[in-house]
Parts: structure tokens; sequence; C-alpha cells
């Protein structure tokens, strides 16, 4: 059988293993009528104040735009790692320059700041 | 289709030794932090506890269902779906030994690194889902974390590759048949750093922020109970296997050993490294948010590339 139908499956076996936990403790706990009290967010056992939605730090969106080109790197620099033993030293040398330019890139968001956490 | 009860067959012997793996360690994992801290742990349920995790899992089975006020129902309830269900699809191509694997694909590791990164979306929706101020920070806090030790991760395991020339699991335990990839000192360092990010991958201490009980109470998985709890402690401990497995298949020759059958030697090693991340856990203190992100980008990141151009180097002279 090729390999797609191995990860598939996998794949759907996962979600059916957590639905037959959750079906199985459905069949077998007890079920108490609904409680706003109990339903309550946990806030310290307080109140809530407010809506739990709140705004967070912009930093997260600076990290996840570095994240995002050096991940799109790696992607380019594994087809590179599979083949470099036959490829020899021009694919080191256009590594090399690759790796020159990503680093120049860290160099400066680093200046920037945009590696700070405030 | 032929083949297809071999197929259940394999997928219910993963779903087994998932479920035994989470439950043994964490009566484990307690059995090592007591050890630690110098106290007994869990001690009446069975001979030295071993029961413990046995007894939680009904517990937890019979627990009501709660769902908090406000919640985002949907995103809510498939949360645990998507963090569990990429540590079970891992198992597709983590070799047990050279016949013992479900599948060895041609993409093996990469397949393993990428689709056990999906989990940083089900810590997300529950964070997003549960309407708690405490849940979504540690939703954020994980995704953050998560997306930045991943490019270590990945860089480290590139040189892996490097020196194989393969991305099949198989092959690259092949590869180390005369000696072991930690014993060569550029793969050493990648071991250390391949074993720094997979520690904050998994979030656990020294990098676990996310969940951080004294600031968050929990995290993404405050107001999750009884079988979804269950449901997110499973993952986590699966996570913290496969990234164990592969540390062993990457670095430490996988299944092969003189004596022993190779079954044996693969979970030795794959324990042995868990009990490596359990010391570590329960030795270290936990970094603050800055310095785990300064780390990751500051130090990680460039001494990662810096070791790929140098083994590069090596590898051409």
């Amino acid at each position: 059988m090729p390999d797609f139908i191995y990860v598939i499956f996998f794949l759907i076996l996962g979600f059916v293993f957590v639905g037959s936990a959750f079906v199985v403790s459905w069949l077998l706990r007890p079920k108490p009528p609904e409680n706003s009290v109990k339903n309550a967010p946990y806030e310290c056992g307080e109140e809530v104040i407010g809506t739990s939605r709140v705004q967070f730090n912009v930093r997260y969106y600076l990290f996840a735009l570095i994240f995002v080109i050096f991940d799109v790197e790696v992607l380019f620099v594994v087809p590179w790692a599979v083949s470099f033993r036959q490829m020899g030293s021009f694919a080191y040398l256009e590594m090399l320059i690759f790796i020159g330019i990503l680093t120049l890139g860290l160099v400066y968001a680093w200046k920037k700041g945009a590696l700070e956490w405030q | 289709m032929p083949g297809m009860g071999l197929l259940l067959l394999k997928g219910m012997a993963v779903l087994g030794f998932i479920s035994t793996s989470a439950m043994f360690l964490i009566w484990w994992e307690r059995k090592v932090s007591a050890l630690i801290q110098n106290r007994m742990g869990p001690m009446a349920t069975g001979w030295h506890g071993s029961l413990q995790s046995v007894a939680d899992s009904i517990k937890l089975l019979l627990k009501e269902n709660i769902v908090p006020a406000g919640a985002d129902k949907l995103i809510w309830w498939l949360a645990p779906f998507f963090v569990v269900f990429p540590s079970v699809s891992a198992f597709v191509t983590i070799p047990f030994s050279e016949k013992l694997v479900p599948r060895d694909l041609n993409v093996g590791i990469l397949f393993v690194t990428s689709i056990t990164s999906v989990c940083v979306l089900g810590i997300f929706m529950a964070g997003w889902g549960s309407n708690n101020k405490y849940s979504l920070l540690g939703g954020m806090r994980s995704a953050a974390q998560i997306i930045s030790y991943e490019v270590p991760l990945l860089l480290s395991i590139v040189l892996v590759v490097m020196q194989t020339g393969t991305l099949s699991m198989v092959e690259i335990v092949r590869a180390q048949a005369h000696g072991w990839f930690l014993l060569r000192p550029h793969l050493a360092l990648a071991f250390v750093i391949y074993l720094i990010s997979a520690t904050a991958e998994v979030n656990r201490v020294p990098f676990d922020i996310p969940e951080a009980e004294s600031e968050l109470g929990a995290g993404y998985h405050t107001e999750y109970s009884g079988m979804k709890f269950a449901m997110f402690f499973v993952a986590e401990y699966t996570n913290l296997f496969i990234i164990s497995a592969v540390a062993a298949t990457l670095f430490l020759g996988g299944w092969q050993g003189p004596l022993l059958p190779p079954v044996v030697w693969f979970l030795l090693k794959a324990y042995g490294i868990i009990f490596l991340l359990m010391w570590v856990r329960w030795t270290l203190p936990r970094v603050r948010m800055d310095q785990m992100m300064a780390f990751a980008w500051k130090v990680l990141t460039p001494v990662s590339l810096a070791n790929l151009l140098l083994s590069g180097w090596l590898m051409l002279r």
C-alpha cells in the first residue's frame, strides 16, 4: 500500500482515539443539572472582570514574522542537506551566501530591537 | 483491500503503546520528583503506587462535563483533538526496530517534526476557546515559544540529514552502524541544541511558562477537566516520548546495540533521555518570558546556523 494511506490512517486514528475516549466518558459520567457558578471561568475564585479576549503584546506578531522567515529558510535548507554529499563545494558556497544574507537579516532585527521582550 | 487488517493492527498497537506509555510516564515522573525531593511519592495504590495512574484515569473518565460560560464551544471541543492527533500521527514513522515500524516514510523525520508542530494549533485553540484570561495568555506564550524553538530544532536535525543524505528514520539509524552521531563533536553540539529546543517544544520546565502554575494556574488547560484534561496530559507525555525517541534515533543509534533485542535498546535509549529531561525538570527553576525568547533567537539560532556551516566545511575537507 502507498505511504499516504498509512499517513491518512494515522491522522484519522488520532481523532478516533480522542473521540472514543469522549464517548466512553459521556456514557459513564454523571450528568448533574447546569450550574452557573460552577461554569464560571476561573479567575482566582473572584467574579470575572471584563472580557477574557484581552489585547496582547504586539511582540508576539514580531516574533511570528521572524519565525516565518526562518522557517521558510529551513525549508530551503532541507533539500540542500539531503543532496549535499553529491553536490560538494559549490553547494557549500551557495549555502554560505544564503545563510550570510539571513544572518544579516537577523542582525538587522536584533539592532532594531525586534528581539527584545518588553 | 489486502493489508487493511495489518494496518488496523499496527494502529491498535500504537494506541495501546501511547496509553500505557503515558500512564507509566506520569507515575514515573511522580516517582522521580519524589526521589529528587526526598519524598516517597505515590505509595497507596498497588506496589509503590504503580496503579496510581490507572486509578487516576478511571477517576477522570467518571468526572462530569464542565464547559465554562462564554466558551467558544466548537473551538473548545476541537482543541483536545488537535492536541492529540499530531502525537498519534507521528508514530507512523518512528522505528522501534528495523522491522517494528508502522511505515518507513521516505520523508520520515520531516514528517515527524512538521506534524508534531501542528500541536500548537490545538494549544492555541484551547487558550482562545476557554474564555479565560489565564488560558489565553498561556496559549499565546505557548505559540510564541513553540515557533521560536522550532528554528534551532530543525537546524539541528538538518545536520544529521547532511551526514546521512536521507530523511528516512530507518536509513538514519542504519547510517550509525559504525558509531553514534553523538560521538562526533559538531553533532554532539547539535544534540544539545536539539534537546534544549525539544524541551521548549513540549513546554517542559525550565521552559514551562505557558503552564506556569504559580502565575497562570495551568495556562491553556485551566478550564479543562475530566477526560478532556486527560487528553491534554496524554498528548504532553506522548510528545515527551516522541522527542526522546527522535533524539535516540537521530543521535544515539536507535535500536542498535549488543546482546539485547533491538526494541529493548531503543526503549532503553528513549526512556533514558526521558529520565534526563525529568531530572532537568525537577532541578532547574523556570525561566522568564524575555529570557526564553532571547535565548532562542540570540543564542540557539546563531549557534545552530554557525554549526551548520561548520559541519558543511568539516564534511568537505
